[in-house]
């Protein structure tokens, strides 16, 4: 067919020629548990290191060692950093997938590949590249069973050369990942420079990719997402941690751990926290509950599972209105399988957790610097509002690298809500807990251990009225609930508002496309507004949704235009039909749905080629 | 019009009345175990002099648990969810380390859907009393058995329980718990004197108090009826207990009695029954238990303690004020932190 001659002439000839600078991503298809790790992350922040707006993103198996794995780096001039659909460059590393992983290549990409699997037979229209690894760690690494591990440097060293990524700042790479450890960084060091030197003797370059030195990354630092929710929580000024393991959260209170012994440790050696490892996510949510009652800044991080689990304690606390905080870093549904990949398939169930009447605030990073600040949030919005707040990340945030601008110490205080003391109750005489003395639906409250005969109350889920005496009376249940909801309606105008990003270059003519997408989505949806542009000619406005309850600005988005794409990652559009439950009957019929559900990131070609699609183009 | 003064009532140490003890109107059925436990539970913080402020009651659900509205309302109280009453109350130790926790759980709430929370709850030797109102059925849902009840126990309907009972006591001994005893809501003495006991322990206080159902398990045939129980009970020990605050006027003999001085002072006196029993003994302990269930006896008294094992609380090495109130000076670092935690992460 024509097409394939075309590639074939360009693997050759043309692509060989131009220059494509600053614009590619890289795919590493290794084992699982074979030190690969290293070895992108050092690649990532070679780039990084060079001014190059770069991500990393890992795909891997449920599984400690011996499953195909993938990292697939992509570097961006324009600051791209969501996943990319094409791979450019592909380093095949892993004999097991390297077939599949050729093939599905588009032409003239470039395969990086151990010389034994002969790959360059597979194919006529990619360029390869061709190391014998093994040769050449033998000759760096003389320790035999060190040289699976360091094997994965070498293709640090090529790619580099390939690249044109600087040696200097694969060095200073390398210093950073085995800082403690010399002697690592050294034959890792040799490692990568014989890759490069093999490259720069034995390889001819015939692709098109070029990594250059730019300014666009100075300043910024390289994190996942649920360190920077750590560190967030950590200024929050959290009291108590509990948690059970599971992917992908555990990284979250391991690194909080870590970042509270730091700096959460006095002089006296004495702690201003605890963490607990609970025996199952029903204890943790249960010990975040018992802590935010007793007046601690409580919190746990989770995932489906474990949402799913704490669904009956989640309607306690939205009862007896106690404060918390969880993080939800959503992923693939249940048991084995994708637990290791990325989802945002809770949000329908954690807005309505647990039985009875019920409904939770609900807060959605798209960045790290979010997962930092919303931690602050989280924490006022669960004391100021008596009830859990859960802030929903994934998979691809919380345990993927991520580029962003240093995190601002947070300028709002620490705010403890509506709590009476000692000297509040002298004056007061006593207090009815569950009393709407200030309209906004939410009482008074006191902590355990409040020195005062009239502090104590009893908590219930229920039943009660609002001095909380136990009351099965209709009109008591009745009048709890319509308050609990005066709450909620009040939540409405202290969630964070959304993000709005206008189409910019209309000439003034109203858009009548509008985009709503929320957490991790935001990265695909950026770039592809730019391709719907620029490719088909389709403006769109863009609002990012921040928060649940949904604010004012929502409707008014959707009501500002003629058909509004909800873009998300799950299959039963859970946003939509929240939206669906909020808005005026005729503006339901405005949404459309876009849903992303393979577990993988969120990549802008798949919403472009949708999107103009359903638009006719 | 002339009055005579009324006698001034009797105070505690710490100047209230029993009064300041009491809690809400029952609404338990007349004669339920459970009701002479509350009493029971008011006369020993009384007499302890225990601050109510101080006191956090905890529950999950059932007729036991509905208990804490019947005592000390002047304490905050907590009633969660069936079975889950541990990891509230370890939450709320964890933001208040300065509390005092009982939690009142009852056979159901505990032996069943709550065994998972209560196993790790006594492993972690945190400081809560936990006391099970063990009547061996489940009593709000109209008397269906739990897994307390004995094996050949008889429900009304007859329907005779065929699977062995959880013992809970021997359970908490095994996993870590450091004060273990069972009594009967119908033993004034003993429970008076373990509860004091409780409330000088340091750690975690397992009691289980078998506490007769009037309405659904006190036939002819159960094994948890009053009359069973008075027919039945082997007492290890005559238990009496001294609180730190008053002076042991009372001599011993070594030989026959077992002293046990408790974290804060106070002295706990078990006359020997058994003579060879050993209440620092976990294994001997294990052993006597699983003894009884074969004799068909119900065995009370204090089976186990441990006054010098860490808690939880000590465990974590957290600041000797409550986490719940530190001011943000402490509990947010500072500028300098965060500027040092992104310069790593350049």
């Amino acid at each position: 067919m024509a097409t394939t001659d075309v590639a074939r002439q360009d693997a050759g000839g043309q692509l060989g020629r131009k220059r494509i600078v600053n614009d590619m991503s890289i795919q590493v298809a290794t084992v699982n548990g074979s030190g690969s790790q290293s070895s992108n992350t050092v690649l990532l922040r070679a780039i990084f290191q060079m001014g190059v707006p770069v991500s990393g993103k890992n795909l891997f198996p449920s599984n400690i060692a011996g499953l195909p794995t993938w990292y697939t780096i992509r570097a961006n001039k324009d600051g791209y950093i969501g996943r990319k659909k094409e791979i450019d460059f592909l380093v095949a590393m892993n004999p097991e997938t390297a077939q599949d992983d050729v093939m599905s290549l588009d032409a003239g990409a470039s395969v990086l590949y151990d010389a034994p699997l002969a790959l360059d037979r597979l194919r006529n229209d990619l360029i390869f590249y061709s190391v014998p690894y093994d040769k050449l760690v033998a000759a760096v690494c003389p320790e035999a069973k060190l040289r699976k591990l360091v094997k994965n440097m070498v293709y640090v060293g090529v790619v580099a050369q390939l690249l044109t990524i600087e040696m200097a700042e694969v060095e200073k790479a390398i210093r950073k990942q085995f800082s403690k450890k010399v002697k690592a960084a050294n034959l890792n060091l040799a490692a990568a420079q014989a890759g490069f030197d093999y490259a720069k003797t034995n390889l001819e370059k015939r692709g098109a990719f070029y990594i250059e030195r730019l300014n666009e990354t100075a300043g910024k630092i390289i994190i996942d997402g649920n360190s920077a929710a750590a560190l967030g929580c950590m200024f929050a000024g959290c009291t108590v941690v509990t948690w059970y393991p599971i992917t992908p959260s555990s990284s979250l209170v391991e690194t909080m751990i870590e970042y509270m012994k730091e700096h959460r440790i006095g002089p006296d050696g004495k702690a201003t926290f605890a963490i607990v490892q609970a025996e199952d996510e029903l204890a943790a949510i249960g010990m975040v509950i018992g802590a935010g009652w007793a007046g601690a800044r409580s919190m746990t991080a989770t995932a489906g599972p474990g949402i799913s689990l704490m669904s009956e304690f989640s309607g306690l606390a939205y009862y007896a209105e106690v404060p918390g905080v969880i993080w939800d870093i959503q992923r693939v549904g249940p048991s084995t399988g994708l637990p290791t990949r990325t989802s945002q398939g809770d949000i329908l169930s954690t807005a309505f957790l647990s039985h009875g009447d019920t409904k939770h605030i609900m807060l959605i990073p798209c960045s790290v610097s979010e997962c930092f600040s919303m931690a602050s949030e989280a924490f006022n919005l669960a004391e100021q509002f008596q009830t859990l707040v859960f802030v929903m990340s994934d998979l691809d945030l919380g345990m993927n690298n991520w580029m962003s601008d240093p995190f601002e110490y947070p300028t709002v205080p620490i705010k403890r809500g509506k709590v009476l003391h000692q000297a509040d109750l002298e004056k007061l005489g006593g207090f009815a807990r569950y009393k709407d003395l200030d309209g906004d639906g939410v009482g008074y409250r006191t902590l355990p251990g409040t020195d005062h005969p009239g502090a104590a109350y009893f908590t219930r889920g229920s039943g009660h009225n609002d001095r909380s005496g136990y009351s099965e009376r209709p009109d008591d249940y009745e009048n709890n609930m319509e308050r609990l909801n005066r709450k909620f309606e009040t939540a409405r105008s202290f969630v964070p508002r959304p993000e709005i990003r206008k189409a910019t270059s209309t000439g003034g003519e109203k858009v009548k496309i509008g985009i709503i997408a929320y957490g991790t989505s935001h990265w695909g949806i950026i770039e592809s507004r730019d391709q719907l542009r620029n490719e088909y000619g389709i403006e769109t406005d863009y609002l990012r949704l921040r928060a649940y309850p949904f604010t004012r600005e929502v409707h008014e988005f959707i009501e500002q235009h003629e058909r509004t794409y909800v873009v998300e990652q799950n299959r039963d559009a859970q946003m939509l039909s929240l939206l669906k439950l909020d808005l005026k009957p005729e503006l339901i019929t405005r949404l459309r749905s876009i849903a992303h559900i393979n577990g993988l990131p969120l990549d802008a070609r798949s919403v472009t080629d949708e999107l103009s699609n359903m638009e006719g183009k | 019009m002339a009055t005579t003064p009324a006698a001034e009532p009797k105070t505690n140490r710490i100047g209230l009345t029993v009064v300041d003890y009491k809690g809400g109107k029952t609404t338990l059925c007349a004669g339920c175990g459970h009701n002479a436990i509350s009493e029971r539970i008011i006369e020993a913080m009384y007499e302890m002099g225990v601050k109510p402020e101080r006191v956090i009651k905890l529950s999950g659900i059932g007729c036991s648990s509905k208990s804490p509205a019947y005592f000390m309302n002047r304490s905050h109280s907590f009633n969660s969810v069936h079975g889950r009453m541990p990891s509230v109350a370890t939450g709320a130790m964890l933001a208040n380390r300065n509390l005092v926790a009982l939690g009142v759980s009852g056979d159901g709430d505990t032996a069943s859907i709550g065994i998972g929370q209560f196993v790790h709850l006594m492993r972690r030797n945190l400081p809560v009393i936990y006391i099970i109102e063990d009547n061996g059925v489940y009593g709000l849902t109209k008397g269906q058995f739990s897994a307390t009840a004995d094996l050949g126990s008889k429900l009304k309907s007859g329907v005779i329980n065929d699977l062995p009972p959880i013992d809970t006591c021997a359970m908490a001994i095994e996993l870590g718990a450091t004060f273990v005893g069972r009594s009967f809501s119908g033993d004034k003495k003993q429970l008076s004197a373990m509860l004091k006991a409780a409330i000088a322990h340091h750690g975690t206080v397992m009691l289980d108090v078998v506490s007769p159902c009037v309405t659904f398990n006190d036939h002819e045939g159960s094994t948890k009826s009053y009359k069973y129980v008075k027919d039945h009970e082997e007492s290890l020990q005559e238990i009496s207990f001294v609180p730190h605050f008053e002076e042991i006027d009372v001599e011993y003999d070594a030989g026959s009695t077992v002293n046990v001085t408790m974290h804060d002072g106070s002295h706990l006196q078990l006359r020997k029954l058994e003579e060879d029993y050993d209440p620092t003994d976990r294994i001997r302990a294990i052993t006597r238990l699983t003894e009884a269930h074969d004799k068909g006896e119900v065995l009370t008294g204090l089976f186990y303690v441990d006054t010098k094992a860490p808690t939880f609380i000590e465990m974590l090495n957290m600041v000797d004020e409550p986490l719940a109130t530190l001011p943000e000076s402490l509990t947010r670092p500072s500028r300098e932190a965060l500027e040092a935690a992104m310069e790593e992460l350049r």
